[in-house]
């Protein structure tokens, strides 16, 4: 039998504070490359002409890029796709005025002229169109929006109905930290913020918080058992407890977000890349942000449990770490090991 | 042993359902004949999953009612009779089973897998295809009105930049002493030209006026202006050619001044077919008219006879109105010259699914080749097959034998999803694709969950025994749980998201919901009958 952290006994939580900085550098580091850049929106948001192009041979972006401009396709993005002969384009419309299907028509087909002198008529296909209206992509940033807040406020009910206040609170703070460091990596990797980006973010939320109530379950069953112990011993000891799952499906879960990161193709990239942070900020924020932010939640409002099984932790946290032990002694009288049947 | 009994029945039961909703079937599609480019009905077998644009190609498109031409109040109405319109025209399209759907209150959604040739389908969806015949101006109204015309844009300020030269009129229609007189009378002040009857000559028929080509924006522009169209007489409207035409040296688009009253219109329309005329080698769409229509087109033509009618399809003159000889009953035909018979068979199909209430504009287009579609599908199972193995070598190899039963039971989930999938009629997306492999990961957590609890009551020291029914059931706290939320945001994607996300959405959902049945059920049946088959084992193997 292989126990990978079987009798773990690792002072979590006294390493807080140096995970707060980290974290707090990543947020800090993203803002900055926030506001001083932006999200990279894709067209579906912003609105605008897209084509993706397969070309016979290489042909260097510079070439296309000049084409382009002198289609007067000025502010064309344009950025290889996976491999050096998949380009893909995308022109935004800037005027919501100009924007009628004719308009949008002709930008597509002035794409195609710039193509046929940089590549060479005949030697590509456009294997994907994409034409959004502004007012369609504002639309649906809305309706993104509405997502976010609303899967907020239905884990929000739901944590309030599951768990008392305080765990919810905890673990809203957590996954609201989840969803800022994922919006940060978006805009430091430069992702392209389409709506299966947005998808991924909602399932790093729903993975960050199941992770987070795995531990906070166990919180909560060791608050009963073990009631001498302090909250800051029980949630080491939670976490410690819950560790070798949490290796373990972590791992399958980032082996298979791994999988689609490096095989699943350029389209679903983004939303791997996202996943793939998600799940490390879903761990790190249920064992560094859900269970110090209970515990400071508990020394600010301490409260009975809403279960009434005792008041939460002590008011003095222990100065120096003591070890819950692996089987404590507290627990009911162990059943001796019966030869089975 | 009742107990495992009932639960190998129930196993047996679901996994019969699964596979029977996921065996290939016969889908009838209407495809078009290659040879007559006539549609047709075949049928395919294939797996009962539909694949989802971004996967088998096609096109998406999102429409609106067009009100940049002028306000349609009630646009929910006007989408919900045009949904039945493109319906038919799509069903005759030849793509197998298009989606035609209104999205919110005014907005159409079309997709067309497998479509390769979007910008025909965007014609055929697109084409407003009404149909009106209305006579010409015989009696010359609007000819004589032209002066009130003129001084209309005179007062408005409006002076006559490019006349044309009088020598390229004489020299066009110099032959015909008739036309000549009647330009010389439409251009009342010979001093002073007006705007309008300087830019208008008269064409072969009456009612008929040739505007040089580079001169057509012009007079569109001005016929369009409010003043002008005020003093345009009651009963008459104007209408463009289809074309342009070419007399002599130069290219001339053709102006129609009609009647306002058609005499009949598209609606009495019952068939329409395209074929090529032997004789003139043009594309003419034949059609036939209605019972009640071909009586009232048969006293109306009656009365006109002598007179010019011209064939208008949305706003156009098709081709020269024909003089009528005598009295038309049902059939007549609309030549489009040297048009490709595949426009005029479109032009049949549309007319025979009516006239749309009003014009749509495409506010959303996506399309997708089935190259990529299918490179796609390749990169998704490629990383789904991968990630399972990758699963099955950290389960196996941890867990060992209850690890190997967890992965048999992740069998049952893959069956389990796809028939879902296909049982309820869902999409797989390419995102939904990423979903499901991702889903196999997040499904073992519930094994995870149950495996970790049933070794922490091991070293408490139960028996096997209870053990692991107590790993079950301590365990399943936590599982519903943490499955729930994720349903939660899951829903939440499902009622915002349009197309693959939406598709993401619904195989998270069905996962979860498979991954309970195979990680809970099924992992504990296993569980069961191994217990039961070795009675003397100490240590389990977890």
């Amino acid at each position: 039998m292989i126990r990978l952290f079987a009798n773990a006994n690792y002072d979590f939580i006294k390493w807080r504070r140096i995970a707060f900085s980290i974290t707090g550098l990543i947020m800090l580091i993203g803002a900055i490359d926030l506001v001083a850049r932006g999200l990279n929106y894709s067209i579906e948001f912003t609105g605008g002409t897209l084509l993706q192009v397969e070309s016979a041979k290489r042909v260097p972006t510079s070439d296309i890029r000049r084409e382009l401009d002198n289609a007067g396709l000025n502010g064309a993005e344009i950025q290889t796709f996976g491999s050096d002969t998949s380009f893909v384009i995308r022109a935004r419309i800037a005027h919501e005025a100009a924007a009628d299907q004719a308009a949008e028509e002709a930008v597509g087909a002035n794409v195609r002229r710039a193509l046929d002198r940089s590549v060479g008529a005949g030697q590509y296909t456009v294997v994907r169109t994409e034409a959004v209206r502004p007012k369609v992509g504002r639309e649906l940033q809305g309706k993104a929006l509405t997502a976010i807040l609303l899967s907020f406020v239905v884990t929000l009910i739901y944590l309030a109905v599951r768990f008392e206040w305080r765990f919810g609170l905890a673990a809203v703070v957590a996954t609201a930290h989840d969803v800022i460091a994922t919006i940060a990596f978006i805009s430091v990797m430069r992702l392209e913020v389409s709506l299966i980006v947005v998808g991924a973010v909602l399932t790093v939320v729903g993975y960050s918080l199941n992770d987070t109530i795995i531990i906070f379950d166990r919180v909560r069953e060791n608050l009963r058992k073990y009631r001498r112990q302090n909250l800051y011993e029980i949630l080491n000891l939670s976490i410690n407890e819950t560790l070798p799952r949490s290796v373990l499906t972590h791992g399958t879960t980032i082996a298979t977000t791994l999988a689609l990161l490096l095989l699943a193709g350029e389209v679903i990239r983004p939303f791997a890349w996202v996943m793939t942070f998600g799940i490390f900020t879903g761990t790190f924020s249920s064992i560094y942000i859900a269970a110090p932010v209970l515990l400071w939640i508990e020394k600010r409002w301490p409260g009975e449990d809403a279960r009434g099984a005792r008041t939460l932790g002590s008011r003095a946290p222990t100065p120096q770490f003591a070890p819950p032990p692996a089987t404590p002694p507290s627990s009911p009288s162990p059943r001796a090991p019966q030869p089975a049947r | 042993m009742g107990k495992i009994r009932q639960r190998l029945y129930a196993i047996g039961v679901l996994i019969v359902v699964s596979v029977i909703s996921l065996v290939p079937r016969n889908v009838k599609q209407r495809v078009i004949e290659p040879g007559t480019g006539r549609m047709k009905d075949t049928t395919v077998r294939r797996l009962p999953i539909n694949l989802g644009l971004d996967l088998q190609g096609g096109i998406h498109l999102a429409l609106e009612v067009d009100q940049s031409k002028g306000p349609v109040p009630d646009c929910a109405d006007a989408i919900q009779r045009a949904e039945r319109v493109v319906r038919t025209r799509i069903d005759e399209f030849g793509t197998t089973e298009p989606v035609v759907q209104i999205q919110g209150r005014c907005r159409l959604i079309v997709e067309l897998a497998g479509e390769r040739d979007p910008a025909r389908a965007k014609a055929v969806i697109q084409r407003t295809a009404f149909l009106e015949f209305r006579i010409t101006d015989m009696k010359g109204v609007f000819k004589d009105a032209l002066p009130q015309l003129d001084a209309a844009l005179r007062k408005a300020g409006i002076k006559s930049r490019t006349a044309a030269p009088p020598s390229a009129v004489a020299q066009l229609f110099g032959d015909t002493s008739k036309t000549k007189a009647e330009r010389d009378s439409a251009a009342v002040d010979a001093n002073t030209p007006g705007v309008l009857s300087s830019l208008l000559f008269q064409g072969q028929m009456q009612g008929e006026y040739l505007v040089p080509e580079e001169q057509w924006p012009l007079v569109d522009s001005l016929i369009n202006r409010p003043d002008v169209r005020a003093a345009i007489p009651r009963g008459i409207e104007l209408r463009w050619g289809a074309q342009t035409e070419s007399r002599g040296a130069r290219a001339y688009r053709a102006l129609y001044a009609v009647e306002s009253r058609p005499i009949i219109t598209g609606e009495e329309l019952v068939k329409a077919v395209a074929r090529r005329d032997q004789s003139t080698n043009q594309s003419i769409v034949a059609f036939q008219l209605s019972r009640r229509g071909a009586r009232i087109f048969s006293q109306e033509t009656a009365r006109h006879i002598g007179d010019f009618m011209a064939i208008i399809l949305d706003g156009r003159v098709q081709g020269q109105p024909p003089v009528i000889r005598g009295q038309i009953g049902a059939n007549g035909q609309i030549e489009l010259g040297t048009k490709p018979l595949q426009e005029a068979s479109d032009l049949a199909l549309v007319l025979r699914a009516g006239a749309l209430p009003a014009p749509l504009t495409i506010v959303d287009e996506k399309s997708i080749g089935p190259s990529l579609g299918a490179d796609s599908i390749k990169d998704g199972v490629r990383a789904g097959v991968v990630g399972v193995v990758l699963v099955i070598v950290i389960m196996v190899g941890y867990y060992r034998m209850s690890g190997a039963l967890a992965v048999a039971a992740l069998t049952l989930y893959c069956l389990f999803t796809l028939a879902g999938l296909a049982a309820f009629g869902f999409t797989l997306t390419l995102p939904g694709l990423a979903g499901f492999v991702l889903s196999i990961g997040i499904a073992v957590d519930a094994n995870v969950l149950i495996f970790e609890r049933i070794r922490e009551e091991l070293v408490h020291g139960k028996s096997l025994r209870l053990a692991v029914d107590d790993g079950f059931l301590h365990a399943m706290n936590a599982i519903v749980d943490s499955n729930v939320s994720t349903v939660l945001t899951a829903l939440i994607l499902y009622a915002v998201g349009t197309g693959p996300v939406k598709g993401f959405a619904i195989t998270l959902i069905i996962g979860i919901a498979a991954s309970m049945i195979s990680a809970i059920f099924v992992v504990k049946t296993l569980f069961l009958i191994w217990l039961n088959r070795r009675p003397d084992m100490v240590t389990l193997s977890i």
